[in-house]
């Protein structure tokens, strides 16, 4: 152990690819994760995020392309030879052995003498010191996980590799290990890769994101830099929620597109605009949205976009409010607004015009069509709203 | 009715308790019933039979007595068979577990499909009769059969034959209780989580290690149970010694049975019953106990 000594390096993923049979799990990744990053690589289950993770491990082979780490290819080399601990999905804790010959078992395994300072040292840091002589079924949930996280950074890897660390865990507990893990790894500077399929974990707790969709990264970057501009429709739609109008590009007007939706027209910038095509699809987040009553729409900015509409729902939420607002062309948008104002809210049934800057305003290949990458279950769900919606005006 | 439903529920707990605890005697008397006719009742009629005198005058009648003495007779007769059988079965119960473990990981970890088809395969010798599959080792070790002549060949063997030797006892018995050693070893291997195994090589285990760390101690509950369903038997077996040893092969179930058929000396064959019960008992419990620490490991 050369603690003093050690240098953090980059892990490299060269054109790596996963082929199960037919099926391509992870296809061509390049990617570097910068040393001493928190990177979260986020995406629905089956994207390909979990094989990408135990290739880094070892626990599976590429079917073409490298790891390395630094200068050093580690692509051949098997699982107990990498640099590299893993923190498993179920925790995968030794169950015939106490919390401490579990945290020690790394340790143990490459002869290190003298393991106990540091042991305690680390049971210390994850606040388990009173429990070394429990086995891992005396422990709670959270606990298990402290003891999992504690087990591999003992070994202090070059990568600490986890693979939905936080998904068996209640909400509450969950928020509080987002911190905790946080923490840690501010603490011991260690690369942390984190696979996890919930964007708001992703986000609290990542420096850089990755969205993963069929087994290809489709935007990285900072958080708020991929939230405020997706490039995609999928990440549009799975971080986060959007607003997406299809539409056609008409003209330029300054540093605007011109597109053409629904019989209106938008200014999208251009700066912000992710396609070469005419076929362009508009969209805004609903915290950038305003809704104002029709008799007020004279206040809205000349340079304003504005969709007109009637409410349809209206749920308070504490911090804000959100408004479903449904357009003359029966979309359904959803609008967030913060509850800065008490009192003064629209209600079920009114006329609004809901208006944003283009600033906000992003547009995407229009192509892609507009619900990729948005929750299957909320799709089934609007389709019934609908269906459900129908009967009533028939009714 | 949300009222009355939890008011009625509150006046019933103490009869249905009662109720409970009834159907659940009612469930065991079958099984007690069982147990006190065919073991407690026999067991005390066998202990007393091992403290018989014999009447004057009259081979093969007893009558009742406080004849200690039985048992260290016993002993000093038996005591080479005795000696024997815990070696046969000794050396039976740790080939089988050499051969049991390998295929019993096999199968829980690699057969895949396969499954419940080699499991059934495992069984499948059961279906026909323990003294016929004696009989066909006969022809198997015979002196003119292929692995005989195939051994002599290669001066493999010093007495130049198998059967009528321990080494034809042993496989016997290593063979007829192989099964019970099989299934235990499966469902103990079946049951661990093979990212265990995965998250020991992330710690740097190799795959020996990983082994020796973590699937063997996880499957020790296997290893105690199919030594012990081994053991047992095959120390009381009569049938593997009396089929394929020779008179220099004789356990102490040939004695027992010898004593009660053919000589029909009841208070040795009692006695020796019941010093083959104790010694069984002692050892399984030393066993056990150092099993359940981690000596074993």
């Amino acid at each position: 152990m050369t603690e003093q000594n050690r240098q953090v390096e980059d892990l490299h993923l060269q054109n790596l690819t996963k082929k199960f049979g037919e099926h391509t799990a992870v296809d061509t990744l390049n990617l570097t994760i910068p040393a001493g990053s928190f990177f979260a690589l986020l995406g629905a289950s089956g994207c390909g995020k979990t094989t990408t993770l135990r290739m880094v491990a070892g626990l599976e082979d590429p079917t073409e392309g490298t790891i390395s780490i630094g200068d050093r290819d580690i692509t051949g080399t098997r699982a107990f030879e990498r640099p590299v601990n893993t923190v498993f999905q179920s925790y995968a804790l030794f169950p015939h052995l106490d919390i401490f010959e579990n945290v020690a078992f790394g340790l143990r395994r490459r002869k290190v003498k003298d393991v106990k300072p540091q042991v305690e040292r680390m049971l210390e840091l994850v606040e388990l010191g009173s429990m070394a002589r429990r086995k891992p079924t005396q422990l709670s949930g959270g606990q298990q996980q402290r003891v999992a996280v504690a087990r591999a950074l003992i070994n202090q890897p070059d990568v600490l590799l986890l693979d939905e660390p936080l998904g068996a865990l209640d909400l509450k507990l969950r928020r509080q290990m987002q911190i905790e893990l946080k923490r840690i790894q501010t603490e011991v500077g260690t690369t942390f890769v984190h696979v996890t399929h919930d964007q708001e974990e992703a986000m609290t707790m990542a420096d850089t994101v990755a969205v993963m969709n069929s087994g290809r990264i489709e935007q990285l970057g900072h958080p708020a830099d991929i939230y405020e501009l997706p490039r995609t429709v999928f990440v549009a739609n799975f971080l986060g929620q959007s607003n997406l109008f299809q539409g056609h590009k008409t003209g330029v007007s300054g540093e605007d597109y011109v597109v053409s939706a629904h019989a209106q027209n938008f200014a999208v910038p251009s700066a912000r605009t992710f396609t070469d095509g005419d076929s362009i699809i508009v969209g805004v987040r609903p915290e950038k949205m305003t809704v104002l009553d029709a008799s007020d729409a004279g206040g809205i900015p000349e340079h304003h976009n504005r969709v007109a509409g009637r409410v349809t729902d209206v749920s308070y939420m504490g911090v804000s409010t959100q408004y479903l607002v449904m357009t003359s062309w029966d979309q359904e948008l959803t609008v967030f607004e913060q509850n800065v104002v008490v009192g003064d809210r629209s209600a079920v049934g009114d006329e609004v015009v809901i208006h944003w800057s283009p600033r906000h305003t992003f547009g995407l290949n229009g192509a892609a069509g507009t619900s990729v990458g948005v929750d299957p279950d909320v799709l089934e769900l609007e389709a019934v709203n609908q269906a459900l919606a129908a009967d009533v005006v028939e009714g | 009715m949300a009222a009355v439903i939890p008011q009625a529920a509150a006046t019933k707990p103490s009869s249905v308790a009662a109720r409970k605890s009834r159907t659940g005697y009612l469930l065991l008397f079958p099984g007690i019933a069982w147990l006190g006719v065919f073991f407690a009742i026999p067991l005390v009629t066998l202990f007393a039979t091992s403290l018989q005198t014999p009447i004057e005058g009259k081979t093969g009648k007893y009558q009742p007595g406080f004849a200690v003495g039985n048992y260290a007779d016993a002993i000093a007769q038996y005591w080479p068979q005795f000696l024997r059988s815990f070696l046969y079965a000794g050396t039976a119960t740790l080939l089988a577990l050499a051969i049991a473990y390998p295929l019993a990981y096999f199968i829980a970890f690699r057969a895949g499909k396969w499954r419940s088809l080699m499991l059934v395969l495992v069984v499948a010798p059961s279906f026909a009769s323990f003294l016929l599959r004696t009989y066909a080792w006969k022809t198997i070790l015979a002196d003119d059969g292929v692995i005989t002549s195939t051994l002599n060949n290669l001066h493999l063997l010093p007495d130049g034959r198998i059967l009528n030797t321990w080494i034809a006892v042993v496989a016997g018995l290593t063979y007829n209780f192989l099964p019970f050693m099989i299934l235990p070893l499966y469902a103990a291997l079946e049951k661990i989580d093979p990212r265990f195994i995965e998250a020991a090589s992330d710690l740097y285990a190799s795959p020996v290690t990983a082994f020796r760390k973590i699937t063997w101690p996880l499957s020790l509950p296997g290893v105690v149970a199919g030594t012990l369903l081994t053991f047992i038997p095959a120390a009381g077996d009569y049938i593997n010694a009396s089929l394929l040893g020779s008179p220099k092969n004789r356990m102490i179930g040939n004695a027992i049975q010898n004593n009660f058929i053919e000589f029909r000396d009841y208070p040795m064959a009692s006695a020796l019953s019941f010093i083959l019960m104790a010694i069984i008992l002692v050892l399984v419990f030393t066993y056990i106990r150092r099993a359940g620490t981690e000596d074993l490991v």
